[in-house]
């Protein structure tokens, strides 16, 4: 497993084929992608929700944390262990770091 | 439905009914290709029989009304329907994530920027790493060269891209290249799947059967593969089932995330699930979707646990494999209900291992190809 962590100058984003989706079925949120659907707790949605391709990881940061109201080291904790995860599975692409887009 | 009788096993055991996530949608049986370990059904559906693009497009709303997230466009060969990119943008507007399965013959660079916005990701077949190799298993000359030039127009569209390289005797030893060859398409993902040895595969056990040797350094392969590609492309292997220990969750368990619609619209828990002939299936022509999966005698035979007999009934592992595959425990003990003979536990295992081992150490290079006996032209 990779266990560096995402640079904050990092921006991450969804690639292509990847994209969040309101299950109106189940009241549920979750994110697709090729041969895989992922059910987003509330914190997980809130995540993928802030990318937006341009701001970076310790921009996103701070608009959770302002949110929120949490204490920066907690919503780091969180968005680099959910992140990391995703990036491993190439769900997430860091542009501005190795693992960025093919 | 309130009047509709609690669903029922093939036993009459009452059982839960879920909700369906993926859709596997075979638009058609028609394929420029002939591989001889075609997932298709040895009897092949009719292009007069096929459903129309206005049909699947209702049948996707049933299927997002029903739950359904993800939709595979598969075939046969999707693109010898002329009428492909109708029907996916039909199930995107439906709210499905739209996958398309393909061999990439019958593509072109116009049709797959006619998919452009209505296609989520492509999944590539490959038959081998060369024409050598990929023409002769797809009995199909230039079927190699015209799929390295789509995979070039999808990357220049920009569409996702996964390889799916289906691996047996003849090919096994190249699956380093294979990988290699998806990490220069820029795949995220690439898909090794061992022959499933039913249907079409079953007439083929003798050339494709792999050995044990081949799969031990397989799955080396893919072991330092992963480590060496962590972060870059994933790498989903789906090894010989004869030569694990335990067979593998079918579907994840008959009638529980997934449903299959033939071409002719015949509502299906998998895609062999008409080699098992005491189950009727319904068609979606005829009965809505929802009705097919809640109520359907076909979904509901095999649905949880109540049905097993030993020595799954009392395994810990039921809840985990389901048995394994019941089209499997068909063709190879004669009895849908049995234990999945892949498995360990089961009576016959020693004896399927037995003739696999025979089947691999054959030298047989013969292939009985996938044929459609061709239709009259009106």
């Amino acid at each position: 497993m990779t266990a560096d962590r995402i640079s904050g100058a990092a921006v991450p984003y969804l690639p292509r084929g990847v994209r969040l989706h309101d299950d109106r079925v189940r009241g549920i949120r979750v994110l697709l992608a090729p041969e895989r659907v992922i059910q987003l707790d509330p914190v997980g949605h809130a995540i993928l929700s802030e990318l937006d391709g341009k701001r970076s990881l310790a921009e996103v940061i701070a608009t959770l944390c302002a949110r929120y109201d949490a204490p920066p080291e907690q919503i780091e904790g969180d968005v680099q262990d959910f992140l990391r995860d995703l990036a491993d599975r190439r769900m997430v692409f860091l542009d501005g770091e190795a693992g960025g887009p093919a | 439905m309130r009047d509709d009788p609690a669903p029922r096993d093939i036993d009459g055991n009452p059982v839960r009914v879920g909700l369906p996530m993926a859709m596997l949608a075979e638009l058609t049986h028609r394929c420029p290709l002939a591989c001889p370990y075609c997932s298709n059904p040895v009897e092949l559906t009719r292009a007069s029989a096929e459903l129309k693009a206005a049909e699947w497009a209702g049948v996707f709303r049933q299927a997002a009304d029903l739950g359904v997230l993800q939709v595979h466009l598969s075939g046969g060969e999707p693109a010898s329907r002329r009428d492909l990119a109708e029907i996916a943008a039909a199930a995107r507007d439906a709210g499905l994530y739209v996958n398309l399965i393909t061999s990439g013959i019958g593509l072109t660079e116009a049709r797959l920027r006619e998919l452009d916005g209505a296609v989520d990701h492509i999944q590539l077949s490959l038959q081998g790493i060369d024409a050598e190799m990929a023409d002769w298993i797809s009995g199909y000359g230039g079927s190699f060269a015209r799929k390295m030039q789509v995979a070039e127009w999808v990357r220049a569209i920009g569409f996702p891209l996964t390889l799916n390289a289906v691996v047996h005797r003849q090919n096994l030893d190249r699956l380093p290249e294979m990988i290699d060859l998806a990490e220069r398409f820029g795949c995220r993902r690439i898909e090794v799947a061992t022959v499933q040895f039913h249907g079409w595969a079953d007439l083929n056990r003798r050339p494709l059967m792999p050995t044990q040797a081949q799969a031990n350094r397989a799955r080396e392969v893919v072991d330092e593969a992963r480590r060496r590609l962590q972060g870059r492309m994933v790498i989903d292997y789906v090894p010989a089932d004869h030569l694990a220990a335990f067979p593998k969750s079918c579907m994840g368990g008959w009638g529980s995330t997934g449903l299959n619609v033939a071409p002719d619209g015949t509502v299906l828990p998998c895609h062999a699930a008409q080699t098992i002939k005491t189950l009727v299936f319904e068609n979606v022509r005829e009965v809505p979707l929802a009705r097919i999966w809640h109520d359907g005698a076909a979904f509901n035979a095999f649905r949880g646990t109540g049905w097993m007999p030993e020595p799954c009934a009392s395994c810990e592992r039921r809840e985990i494999d389901f048995g394994g595959c019941r089209c499997q425990a068909m063709a190879l003990a004669g009895d849908a209900r049995a234990t999945d003979p892949v498995c360990s536990r089961s009576a016959l295992h020693a004896r399927l291992r037995a003739a696999a081992e025979a089947e691999a150490a054959s030298d047989s290079t013969v292939l009985v190809y996938r044929r459609m006996t061709r239709e009259k032209r009106g």
